[in-house]
């Protein structure tokens, strides 16, 4: 499951990761118990996702972008 | 390396921590760190489009449920690449309509088959011979199953070592030959004189000091 497509674009899943990091840090724990994706793939999804801008970790776990909040918006 | 030295690689062990890796895979880019907290069956076959491995991975599809309630995942591995994998999970269900849930890792360069000791030149200098790496969710080695190219795995015993593991890990005990969920277990053979004495008056259903049962 890649979470960002060839157009650079997050994938359906991707999607679902940045939503729930909309608001709030969270870690890819969190972020797999709200979007129901196992783990390995949420903490591999969630590393391409901040690759391509759409996440930043915290102190506090990843949280979307001013890039990740416009594409889920 | 000098003409005719043979290359050592280092083989990995039960009770070592697994290998690290980052890989390219059918689900994008993996590492090994991404499955801790996780049991993880990694395990590797010769080629795609091949007759047995073929039946391995719907074999694996079959039992992935069951594998999923004991917190197990799954990835596969081979020297093919990720196109040569989508087109062959692809082919798998066209045909027979089972869908492959589980990523594969596409190790071209080999690198993730090196590390973990799955190119046996004996059998074949290039693809990857069928093995099975149980690693916990410490990224501990449990478990090492090797199989020979024609020779097809059976995913009851790879339930089984599970089931094992998992009991082993919980109650403290270890599992007699044949052991199946439900069964009595064996207790560890007692380190001290005193110990071995002690055992005899727990109550357990003891052949001797040194083999003991009990259920749980």
């Amino acid at each position: 499951m890649a979470c960002v497509s060839a157009d650079g674009k997050p994938t359906e899943n991707g999607l679902a990761m940045i939503k729930a990091v909309l608001d709030q840090a969270k870690q890819p724990e969190a972020v797999a118990g709200e979007t129901g994706l196992p783990l390995f793939r949420v903490r591999s999804g969630l590393r391409e996702l901040e690759a391509a801008g759409f996440v930043s970790q915290t102190d506090h776990g990843y949280l979307a972008t001013d890039k990740g909040k416009e594409i889920a918006a | 390396m000098e003409e005719g030295m043979e290359r050592t690689v280092s083989m990995p062990r039960i009770g070592e921590p697994a290998p690290d890796f980052e890989a390219p895979t059918t689900a994008g880019t993996l590492r090994l760190s991404d499955y801790k907290g996780s049991w993880l069956i990694l395990f590797s076959h010769p080629a795609d489009f091949t007759p047995v491995c073929t039946t391995e991975f719907m074999a694996f599809a079959e039992i992935y449920p069951q594998l999923q309630e004991r917190g197990v995942e799954l990835l596969g591995l081979s020297v093919d690449s990720v196109t040569s994998h989508i087109a062959w999970l692809r082919n798998i269900e066209e045909k027979t309509g089972v869908k492959i849930p589980f990523p594969i890792i596409a190790d071209l360069n080999k690198t993730v088959a090196t590390a973990y000791g799955m190119i046996h030149p004996g059998d074949s200098k290039t693809e990857t011979v069928r093995c099975v790496f149980i690693i916990d969710p410490d990224q501990i080695i449990r478990c090492i199953l090797y199989y020979p190219l024609s020779t097809g795995r059976n995913m009851q015993e790879i339930i089984r070592i599970i089931d094992s593991l998992q009991t082993v890990d919980k109650h403290k005990v270890a599992t007699p030959a044949n052991w199946r969920p439900g069964d009595p277990v064996v207790l560890p053979p007692p380190q001290t004189t005193e110990a071995a004495e002690e055992r005899m008056k727990q109550g357990y259903d003891c052949v001797d000091w040194y083999l003991c049962r009990r259920t749980l």
